[in-house]
C-alpha cells in the first residue's frame, strides 16, 4: 500500500527528470555529443528559479529566466568545444565545475529552500496529481516545440551535423554554430527541469544535479528501448525519453521501498547505464559468430 | 571557373612523416570542362581536391573559384560554389535522415537556414521528379532513411544533391572506388548524365584509367604533387590505355607503380 501510495510522486518526479531526459537526448542523439555540463546546469536552473520566486517575481518569468541561464551554460560549453578546440566530454566537465561555484553564488549557500505554502508554484509535492496534470501539459508544450524546431530549416541543419559532420560541412551548414546551438537548447531544457523540480521538492541544492547525466542517459536509453521496435517517429521517441524518466523513478521508488541501502543507488544508477551503454558493443563483439554454412553471405 | 596559382601543402611538417604533397601546383579548368584525374597513390589527387573544397588550409598559394578568392574562406562558406561526392558512400548523406531531408538540406547549400519548414509545399514534386531522373526507383522512397540505401544508390543521391544547386564545379573524389564494376558504370553514367544537363564544370579523381579516358574532355595526370599530363579535346578521344603508361613514364621518368590504375 505504501508503495502505492508512493507511485503518484513517483511519476511526477519520473516525469521532471523526463524533461531533463529531453535535454540530454538533444546532445547525446540528435548532435552525437556526450555533454556533462548538464549536472551543473540543472542546479543553475533550480538556484536562478528559487532566488527570483522567493524574491516575488512571477514564476513563469523565474521559469523563463532560469531557461536564459541554462542556454548561457550551453553556450559556455560550445564555445570552449568550439572556439577553443577542447574535446566536448572536457568542455563539458569544465563548465559543471565553473557552475558550482556560480550555483553557490547565486544561492548565497548550498541550500535555499521554496515553500509551496507561502509561495506561489507550479507544482509542489504536496500534491503528486495535480503536478502530474501540470508536467503532462509542460511536457505537451515542449514536446511539440522541439517538433516545429527539429522540423524548420535551422533544426535540420543541427540534426544533420549530429549524423554526418563532413557531410553538414559540404552543404554549407557552418558546424560550429550548429553543435553550440544544440548544445544551448540542451542545457535551457535542463534548466527548465532544475526549476521544476526545485519547485517540485521545495528546494534547491548545491548537490543536485550530481549524477543527473546518469539518469538521464539511463531515461534515454530506457526511452529508446521502449520505443524503438514499434515507433520511429520524432515524438514517439521524445514520449518514449520521459516514460524513460517515470519507469526509471518508479524503479528507484520500488528499491527504496524494498529496503536498499540508499547510499548504494548512484552506484547501482551507474553500473545499469554502464550496462545498456555496452550491450550493442557486446553483441557486435563477443556475440556475432561468422556464417559458415554455404548460402550465408560471409 | 578554377585558377590554382602556386598552391603549396605538406603534411606532418617538421616530424619524420614529412610529406610535401602539393609542390607549387598551377592549374586552370575553364568554364564547362569536365577534367578527369588519374595518378598514382601519393600524388596529390585527392589533396587537390580537398584544397579546393577547403578541407584545411593550404601552406601557400591562391585558388580561385569563378573569380573569388577562396584561399581563406572556410569550408562550409565556400561549400556555396561546390558540390561534392566522395569516395566514401557513407560520407556524403546524413543516414538517420530521410531522402527527401537529405535533398533538402543540399537543396540550401549556399542559403540561409532560417525557421521556415525544411520541406516547403510544392519542393517534393520537384524531389520526385529530379530522383526519377537516376532510374533507381528512389522516387518512390522519399520518406526512406538514406542509411537503408545501398552504396550505388546512396551515391547517385549523393551526385543529385551535389548538381542540385547548379554549382560552380562538382568535386568526386574517386566516387566509384567503393562499388562493384556494374554500380559503378551506372553511377558514371548518372555522373555525365547530370554534368550535360546542368552544363556543370567538374573534377573526377578516379584510378580507373580506362574511366578516365572514357569520361569528360580532359585529362591530367598527377605524379609526386605537379601535373604531369595534361590531354584535352581531339587527343583524348584517341587516347588508350597503352598510351597513357607510356607516357606516364616518359612524363615522370618511372613506371607507373599502382596496378590498380591499369584495369
Amino acid at each position: 500500500m505504501a508503495l502505492l501510495g508512493a507511485l503518484p510522486g513517483a511519476i511526477a518526479q519520473g516525469m521532471i527528470w523526463g524533461i531533463m531526459a529531453i535535454g540530454v537526448f538533444v546532445t547525446f542523439k540528435i548532435l552525437d555529443v556526450a555533454d556533462l555540463t548538464v549536472d551543473g546546469s540543472i542546479c543553475t536552473g533550480g538556484a536562478v528559479c528559487v532566488m527570483l520566486v522567493t524574491r516575488g517575481v512571477n514564476v513563469w518569468l523565474a521559469l523563463f529566466i532560469a531557461f536564459l541561464a541554462g542556454i548561457a551554460a550551453g553556450f559556455f560549453t560550445g564555445a570552449l568545444h568550439i572556439f577553443l578546440g577542447i574535446p566536448a566530454i572536457l568542455a563539458g566537465i569544465l563548465t559543471q565545475l565553473m557552475l558550482w561555484s556560480v550555483n553557490l553564488k547565486i544561492m548565497g549557500k548550498a541550500n535555499q529552500s521554496l515553500s509551496a505554502r507561502t509561495h506561489f508554484v507550479l507544482i509542489s509535492q504536496l500534491s503528486p496529481p495535480l503536478a502530474i496534470l501540470v508536467l503532462c501539459g509542460f511536457l505537451a508544450v515542449l514536446i511539440a516545440l522541439l517538433y516545429w524546431f527539429f522540423g524548420t530549416e535551422l533544426g535540420c541543419s543541427v540534426r544533420s551535423t549530429g549524423c554526418n559532420r563532413n557531410m553538414s560541412r559540404a552543404q554549407g551548414i557552418n558546424t560550429g554554430m550548429t553543435t553550440i546551438l544544440g548544445l544551448m537548447l540542451s542545457n535551457g531544457i535542463v534548466a527548465l527541469s532544475g526549476a521544476m523540480l526545485t519547485q517540485y521538492q521545495g528546494f534547491a541544492d548545491i548537490n543536485m544535479g550530481r549524477g543527473a547525466i546518469v539518469i538521464g542517459l539511463a531515461a534515454v536509453i530506457i526511452g529508446e528501448a521502449l520505443t524503438q521496435r514499434i515507433f520511429r517517429g520524432f515524438i514517439a521517441r521524445l514520449c518514449g525519453v520521459v516514460l524513460g524518466g517515470i519507469i526509471y523513478y518508479i524503479v528507484y521508488q520500488t528499491v527504496i521501498f524494498l529496503g536498499l541501502d540508499t547510499d548504494l543507488l548512484k552506484l547501482l544508477s551507474a553500473v545499469v547505464v554502464a550496462v545498456f551503454l555496452g550491450i550493442p558493443y557486446i553483441k557486435k563483439t563477443y556475440f556475432s559468430k561468422v556464417k559458415k554454412e554455404a548460402g550465408g553471405h560471409a | 571557373m578554377l585558377e590554382i596559382r602556386e598552391l603549396y601543402k605538406s603534411f606532418n611538417v617538421g616530424t619524420v612523416n614529412q610529406k610535401d604533397v602539393l609542390r607549387g601546383l598551377n592549374f586552370t579548368i575553364a568554364d564547362g570542362d569536365f577534367v578527369t584525374i588519374i595518378g598514382g597513390n601519393g600524388a596529390g589527387k585527392s589533396t587537390l581536391l580537398n584544397a579546393v573544397a577547403g578541407v584545411w588550409k593550404p601552406d601557400s598559394g591562391v585558388i580561385y573559384i569563378d573569380g573569388n578568392d577562396v584561399t581563406n574562406m572556410s569550408e562550409y562558406k565556400r561549400a556555396k560554389f561546390l558540390g561534392r561526392v566522395f569516395q566514401d558512400p557513407m560520407m556524403g548523406t546524413a543516414a538517420d535522415m530521410q531522402i527527401e531531408e537529405n535533398l533538402a538540406l543540399a537543396a540550401r547549400r549556399g542559403k540561409r537556414r532560417g525557421l521556415g519548414w525544411q520541406i516547403r509545399p510544392g519542393e517534393r514534386e520537384k524531389y520526385v521528379k529530379l530522383l526519377g531522373t537516376l532510374g533507381l526507383g528512389l522516387e518512390t522512397r522519399l520518406t526512406t532513411k538514406v542509411g537503408l540505401l545501398s552504396g550505388g544508390q546512396r551515391q547517385a543521391l549523393t551526385l543529385l544533391m551535389a548538381s542540385l544547386t547548379q554549382p560552380k564545379l562538382l568535386l568526386l573524389d574517386e566516387h566509384t572506388a567503393a562499388l562493384d564494376p556494374k554500380t559503378a558504370a551506372k553511377v558514371l553514367e548518372i555522373t555525365d548524365q547530370l554534368v550535360e544537363e546542368n552544363h556543370l564544370t567538374a573534377m573526377m579523381v578516379t584510378h580507373n584509367m580506362r574511366d578516365a579516358i572514357k569520361h569528360g574532355n580532359r585529362l591530367i595526370m598527377m605524379n609526386e604533387g605537379n601535373i604531369v599530363l595534361d590531354i584535352a579535346g581531339e587527343d583524348k578521344k584517341k587516347l588508350t590505355v597503352d598510351a597513357l603508361l607510356d607516357m606516364f613514364s616518359k612524363a615522370s621518368g618511372s613506371e607507373f607503380s599502382n596496378d590498380r590504375a591499369i584495369l
